[in-house]
């Protein structure tokens, strides 16, 4: 699915959750955007990089999977609130036995998102934080 | 010999769990001695994976730039690619990138011990201010075979450094045991390993680990006395038991870094785990023997003494009592789809 | 700017036209439409087609050009469009423009899709194009997923049911019955689409629209003229077309979507007129919930009431506003790029009186709604008679 270059360029975000940051108006972008459409020209992104926690907005079990997708097949894609106050989606992960709720709390940890066309890519899953 | 010390470590469970009777069950053999469990990869999971968070967690103990770290080495039979190496995924994820050494390791289950070894090569000549070490695999068997009873998943991380003020434990010296000895093998494009069956005991494991535990006590004038622990690579719950009792060690120096009985053989990773189980548990100034194995065939014994800063330090990153504890178990049709089918 | 009407509609049937291929569907529909309008193909100035994905379904760019060259229509000007799922709204919209202005006086607007030549899978593929690769199709999203998302929080947030969901896929294939174009001729139950497999969660197969090959065709004429062609010309009072976020997670909200608010807003005011003067409206019922949060999002009620509004079947025929009476993309079929441009031909349809069994009575004013994407893109038209 995603061609090695296409990939590689955002393992940045992908691994480290490097997003960006308008130093004009303070508002934090994950993924990242590389022009802020509040404040425009005068908006100044920097990168920065995200806590990786954040709360379950919405979530849906997958059982049609995208292409790529069939071995996890059913998985769990949910929206997530992340601290800084952007979303993003993920797919949840070691939730075997744990049924999702909207506002659960969730961390991002390291895994794999898919391997078709051989190169493996990782990136970011999202992984509810429970007390043990 | 320079000493270089342990700044930070960290180890990786996946979730998943099956018990050892079930896999009994389906194959209507007799449950292995002392085994409990053993962990499981998710299909989202492989060595790469497990050994980014054993990382994080190990960086979460040693409160270091990750950038000051100077190579990255992931020790591990069971590698995502067989050409593209772990390392580099590693140091990336870490943030280590770009001014680092970086490369992977091939020695059966010590191939962390081997890249630790490296580590402290690097550190204690002052070519890296700090090294990393990472024992990662997600064992591979073929189904029905004897090693399905204890294959498993597992990561472990160890960071050295130059600095004595971090060091949560000190490596006083270590000693390895080589020889050429086909006990466990997998060539090429093979999806699983080969083993000698009895042939993996005597000659092989008990051979080099009584070997390198006795040339290492003797490299630095010590008796089993001076140690308050002693963990052995960890293949099923009997070898390393009956090493210690060779050895001379009581069973109570020997326990605290059993882990196999709970979470299976999980190779590169396993006396490294066994380690960090001591470490979570040890107090300062404990005296720690751990002696690795790998099939092919060789041992590393390393002297390990812990420091004032590992009470501190500990509490930083989950203990491997955490990861032991934070399980789902699932049955042999499970483990089968993630195992064999994915 | 002059006023723009429609002159001459023509549509195939929607499905699965094993035996119809891309070109021969869209002659089929142009055809038709230009007996409707009693033009010549020689009258026509320009074109404008939409179709998502040419190149993903049938491995052809480069369309537009195919199609004059098909209908013997080379040299004029003939231009694709793409707006995904919107791609065939848009075209009516750019040749509203293009008459508006002046710059052509007899205007095509055109979709037409082929999705079935391909497997499942990679029709499914092509779809999720429309949506956010980096960050939404990366990580295994699939179109009824980011649907299912904004479902799921629907309930949460105003309690809509499954079973709301549900009758909507019901009044849609109930009328989908009465439509002899249509893909699905079979009435369903409630409690069959709750019964039907999850496709993403609470989503199941029974509230999603199909897979679907299909053509339609409009023939677009300065008001002022229209009369001169037919008897029955349709004015196109007002057109909106907005665009929000492409992936769900830049979104100001999960239960709405601003691109369908500002659409509409823009077509309102172009018409002169209000949200409770529509009489009937073809929405973008891709899912079952789609439709719900149409109908609030254009302004048939407030925001939150759209399942209670399905429910009390005040979007039926002797309701507030019918809704789909085509069968909408769920009961008449989804051929991606056509469905714009057949959502314009069922209200001209039944604003000229001729909607057959599904007739709603009396009919003078009428909208289509059509979303692109999960609702990256909206676009809104409004029709009325012309006497």
């Amino acid at each position: 699915m995603a061609a090695p270059p296409r990939f590689w360029r955002e393992i940045p975000s992908r691994y480290n959750l490097l997003g960006t940051r308008c130093k004009n108006c303070g508002k934090v972008f994950f993924p990242p955007r590389y022009f802020c459409p509040d404040c425009r020209r005068k908006g100044d992104l920097e990168p920065y990089k995200i806590k990786g926690r954040g709360k379950i907005i919405s979530f849906t079990e997958v059982h049609s999977p995208a292409p790529g997708f069939e071995k996890q097949t059913p998985y769990v894609l949910a929206l997530i609130e992340l601290d800084e106050g952007c979303r993003v989606l993920a797919q949840l992960t070691d939730i075997v036995g744990h049924e999702v709720k909207i506002g659960d709390e969730v961390e991002m940890v390291f895994r794999k998102i898919s391997e078709e066309g051989e190169v493996i890519c990782y990136g970011y899953k999202a992984r509810p934080v429970k007390l043990f | 010999m320079p000493e270089v010390g342990i700044v930070g470590y960290g180890i990786y469970l996946p979730i998943y769990r099956i018990k050892i009777s079930e896999i009994a069950r389906v194959w209507g053999r007799k449950l292995e001695g002392g085994m409990e469990e053993k962990t499981v990869a998710g299909p989202d999971e492989d060595t790469a994976t497990m050994a980014v968070e054993a990382a994080r967690n190990a960086l979460k103990r040693a409160g270091i730039n990750p950038k000051d770290i100077g190579a990255v080495y992931v020790g591990s039979e069971s590698p995502p690619y067989a050409v593209k190496p772990t390392a580099t995924i590693v140091a990336e994820a870490i943030e280590a990138t770009p001014e680092t050494m970086a490369a992977d390791y091939e020695f059966a289950c010590k191939a962390g011990t081997a890249a630790l070894q490296a580590c402290i090569g690097l550190v204690s000549s002052g070519h890296a201010k700090y090294a990393m070490a990472i024992g990662s695999d997600s064992a591979q068997c073929r189904p029905g075979d004897a090693l399905e009873f204890t294959a498993a998943a597992g990561a472990a991380c160890y960071i050295v450094g130059a600095s004595s003020n971090e060091w949560l434990a000190v490596v006083e010296g270590f000693y390895s045991y080589t020889t050429d000895t086909p006990d466990f093998w997998r060539r090429e494009g093979r999806p699983y390993p080969q083993h000698g069956g009895r042939f993996t005991g005597k000659p092989a494991y008990f051979k080099h680990v009584i070997a390198a535990a006795q040339g290492l006590m003797r490299k630095l004038n010590l008796t089993p006395q001076d140690f308050d622990f002693v963990v052995f690579h960890q293949p099923n719950f009997k070898f390393p038991l009956q090493a210690a009792d060779e050895l001379g060690f009581p069973p109570e120096k020997v326990q605290p870094g059993m882990v196999v009985q709970h979470i299976g053989n999980t190779y590169s990773a396993s006396s490294l785990i066994g380690l960090a189980a001591v470490l979570d548990q040890a107090k300062a100034e404990q005296r720690i023997l751990l002696v690795s194995y790998g099939s092919g065939a060789g041992s590393d014994a390393f002297s390990i003494r812990t420091t004032e800063n590992l009470e501190s330090k500990k509490s930083l990153a989950p203990s491997v009592d955490y990861y032991i504890k934070r399980k789902v178990l699932i049955d042999y049709g499970t483990y089968s789809k993630l195992k064999y089918l994915g | 700017m002059r006023k723009v009407a429609i002159i001459g509609i023509g549509i195939t049937k929607f499905g699965e036209l094993w035996w119809s291929s891309f070109r021969e569907i869209f002659m089929e529909a142009g055809i038709r439409a230009l007996e409707d309008a009693g033009v010549s193909g020689r009258d026509i100035d320009a074109m404008y087609v939409g179709n998502m994905s040419g190149g993903q379904f049938i491995r052809q760019e480069h369309i537009a050009c195919l199609i004059a060259d098909q209908a013997g229509l080379n040299p004029i000007p003939c231009t694709r469009v793409e707006a995904a799922c919107a791609s065939g709204g848009l075209a009516l919209r750019q040749a509203v423009i293009a008459v508006a202005s002046g710059m052509h006086d007899i205007v095509i607007a055109a979709g037409v899709e082929k999705m079935s030549d391909v497997l499942t899978e990679e029709a499914t593929g092509a779809l999720a194009s429309a949506s956010d690769q980096e960050w939404e199709a990366f990580v295994g999203a699939t179109f009824p997923a980011l649907y299912a998302l904004m479902a799921r929080r629907h309930m949460y947030e105003f309690g809509t049911t499954e079973e709301q969901m549900a009758m909507v896929a019901v009044k849609n294939h109930d009328f989908a019955a009465r439509n002899p174009v249509a893909q699905y001729h079979t009435k369903i139950t409630v409690e069959d689409v709750l019964k039907s497999p999850p496709v993403s969660t609470p989503l199941k197969l029974l509230d999603c629209s199909p897979i679907s090959d299909g053509a339609a065709c409009v023939v677009l004429a300065p008001a002022e003229e229209a009369k001169k062609y037919t008897d029955t010309p349709i004015l196109v009072a007002g057109s909106g077309h907005a665009t929000d976020t492409l992936a769900l997670h830049s979104r100001k909200s999960l239960t709405r979507l601003d691109a369908t608010i500002e659409a509409a807003r823009m077509a309102y005011q172009m018409a002169h007129l209000t949200p409770s003067q529509i009489q009937v409206a073809e929405v973008h019922d891709c899912f079952t919930i789609v439709e719900i949060m149409a109908i609030e999002d254009l302004g048939f009620c407030r925001k939150g009431e759209g399942g209670k509004m399905t429910e009390e079947g005040q979007t039926n025929l002797g309701g507030k506003v019918v809704v789909n009476p085509s069968g909408g993309l769920k009961g008449k079929g989804h051929p991606v790029g056509a469905t714009g441009i057949a959502q314009a031909v069922e209200i001209v349809l039944q604003l000229r009186g001729e909607a057959g069994k599904r007739q709603v009575e009396g009919v003078e004013i009428g909208l289509t709604h059509n979303v692109g994407g999960t609702g990256g893109t909206a676009v809104v038209h409004i029709f009325r008679r012309m006497d």
